[in-house]
């Protein structure tokens, strides 16, 4: 009995001091005020002046830093235009995904082993590094626009890197293997009788693959979209190499927030408010998921 | 009923020119003799040596790897604990706060599990160096290896270990004995995780380092927010050869595996 309470214990302690504690102090803080101080924010909470410590810490805590938020333009235009950002680029990464995944459950059975490994083995190259690798060809000289006027196709370069587009490129690039990898597990399961049975009664090639292959693959099109749309949204790395200032993203006005501005409170207001964003798509992730597994028994 | 269309070959051909053009274009112009990285000037290794003589890099390079492998071993002696505890533990009080704890760090934007670890070390007055930045990973990494550990534990025939108790094992030796040689695969590459990610990681690095102890990523991301680099090509060839390698490694390694497991099996059959 001892022993199974110490094999919870280290782990519980663990994650409690270093997950949930952190996160209670960003709540607490982002309901203090900045103040000229070290660290710079008051009130602390100072439990050497007993009761009245604790009366004075609650008594300094308000929601002005979230009040403020809402007045600035900035915040609430960052935060519309990084959901914009992720929702679109989850869209687009479907748009790429979706085709290869196929493609990938249709090729004979000899190949799959080296194409699931073609698909995983940039997860585990350098995120940073992907991103980076697209500097050098969005650049305004740079390798895209050099063969588009060699090839005659534009007579003036096009500006993509500082744009919202290289942004887009970039999600698409570095999230495509989590939307392949769930899509082409849905595909593969899918059992071929079901084709062929549309097929015998009637059904075109074209429209059995609308009919059965589309609406089978439902729950992993449902489970790659969330894997690429949590992570997008608060995306700090592809902004801040690609985008350009006009970029809104959260992850970069939370990071600007506080090295820049040194402002700690407002700072993790901005990190209140994306965490309660992000609990809607977190939640109906859980329920899809859990909706697979009972399908599955 | 499956039939390899022209539709299938392009999207696949255009799919993985997607996925590896920019890699390999990015490796072809490591070996470029210009500084302007978009301009071909001849083929030279020069941009090797340069970064073999630049010592900041090192330095990161030897901090990272610490970090990673300090990090990822820890992370996975908690994780495997933790994915013990979600699978076989049962109900205990606060069960369902520890799982939350163990899946929310999985979703969590890097800038707010960064921001907010940032803000207990200085809360506690804990010096940021090398210390934070390897507590930080492993907390969150120690989420990834459970989640990886729990899913083989789930599939795990229990009556193995219950033998074992049985033929008079301690509860420990019939951990170390039965289940963690049959859960192993799945501990080593949740280890591997751990390590990628925490060689991988900017943000949360950036937010626990202090100015004793940079890391590579941390370098990197300084030197290419000015523009494209001819080092940073180098060094980013060096990464991606050292991930090609060693992920073809374990693949043939686990494929070889396979053939000789299968192997066995018949010949414990004609046996």
């Amino acid at each position: 009995m001892m022993r199974r309470f110490v094999l919870i214990l280290i782990p519980y302690l663990w994650l409690f001091a270093l997950f949930l504690v952190p996160f209670l102090i960003v709540v607490k803080i982002s309901l203090s005020d900045v103040a000229l101080s070290i660290p710079p924010y008051t009130p602390q909470l100072d439990l050497a002046a007993g009761w009245q410590g604790v009366k004075d810490f609650f008594s300094g805590l308000d929601f002005e830093n979230f009040t403020f938020l809402t007045t600035d333009d900035l915040y609430w235009k960052a935060y519309l235009s990084s959901v914009k950002i992720a929702l679109f680029s989850t869209l687009f990464t479907l748009m790429v995904g979706f085709p290869i995944a196929y493609g990938m459950a249709q090729a004979p059975d000899q190949w799959r082993p080296t194409l699931m490994m073609l698909v995983i083995l940039p997860f585990w190259t350098s995120f940073l590094i992907r991103v980076y690798s697209w500097m050098g060809i969005l650049a305004n000289e740079g390798l895209l626009n050099q063969v588009l006027l060699w090839s005659g196709i534009i007579d003036t370069p096009l500006k993509i890197i500082n744009t919202n587009t290289a942004v887009y490129i970039g999600i698409v690039y570095t999230y495509l293997p989590f939307m392949i990898l769930p899509i082409y597990a849905a595909l593969e399961r899918l059992d071929g009788s079901l084709l062929e049975a549309a097929e015998d009664l009637g059904c075109s090639r074209s429209s059995a693959f609308w009919l059965v292959t589309v609406p089978l693959s439902r729950n992993g099109v449902i489970a790659g979209c969330f894997l690429v749309f949590i992570p997008a949204l608060g995306e700090f790395v592809i902004p801040s190499l690609l985008g350009g200032s006009g970029t809104l993203m959260i992850g970069k006005v939370l990071w600007e927030e506080f090295f820049n501005n040194r402002d700690w409170p407002v700072a993790s207001a901005v990190a209140v408010i994306l965490l309660l964003i992000l609990i809607i798509p977190i939640v109906l992730f859980q329920r899809n998921e859990q909706k697979q597994r009972e399908a599955e028994g | 009923m499956r039939r390899f269309s022209w539709f299938n070959a392009t999207s696949l051909t255009f799919g993985f020119a997607f996925l590896y053009l920019p890699m390999i274009i990015l490796v072809f112009y490591s070996f470029n003799e210009s500084k302007l990285v978009t301009v071909w000037a001849g083929f030279s290794t020069k941009w090797y040596g340069e970064l073999l003589r630049n010592d900041a890099f090192l330095d990161a390079a030897m901090v990272t790897l610490k970090v990673a492998v300090a990090s990822s071993t820890i992370a996975t002696v908690l994780g495997t604990m933790a994915a013990y505890v979600l699978v076989r533990a049962g109900r205990f009080t606060g069960r369902t706060v520890f799982s939350g704890m163990i899946y929310a760090p999985l979703v969590m934007p890097d800038v707010i599990t960064g921001l907010s670890l940032l803000l207990l070390f200085i809360g506690v007055g804990l010096d940021r160096g090398i210390t934070t930045i390897i507590l930080a990973h492993t907390t969150f990494a120690m989420c990834y290896v459970s989640v990886v550990v729990s899913s083989r534990l789930v599939t795990f025939d229990r009556s193995l270990e219950e033998a074992a108790l049985d033929l008079g094992c301690t509860p420990f030796e019939s951990f170390r004995l039965v289940t963690l040689p049959i859960i192993a695969p799945a501990v080593i590459s949740g280890w591997l995780l751990a390590f990628t990610l925490s060689l991988d990681d900017l943000v949360i690095a950036s937010f626990t380092a202090g100015p004793s102890a940079t890391t590579l990523p941390i370098k990197i991301f300084s030197a290419v927010r000015l523009g494209v680099s001819p080092e940073i090509n180098a060094l980013s060839t060096i990464m991606i050869a050292i991930v090609t390698v060693g992920v073809i490694t374990a693949s043939l390694m686990s494929k070889r595996a396979a053939v000789k497991r299968a192997e066995d099996e018949r010949a414990a059959v004609r046996a």
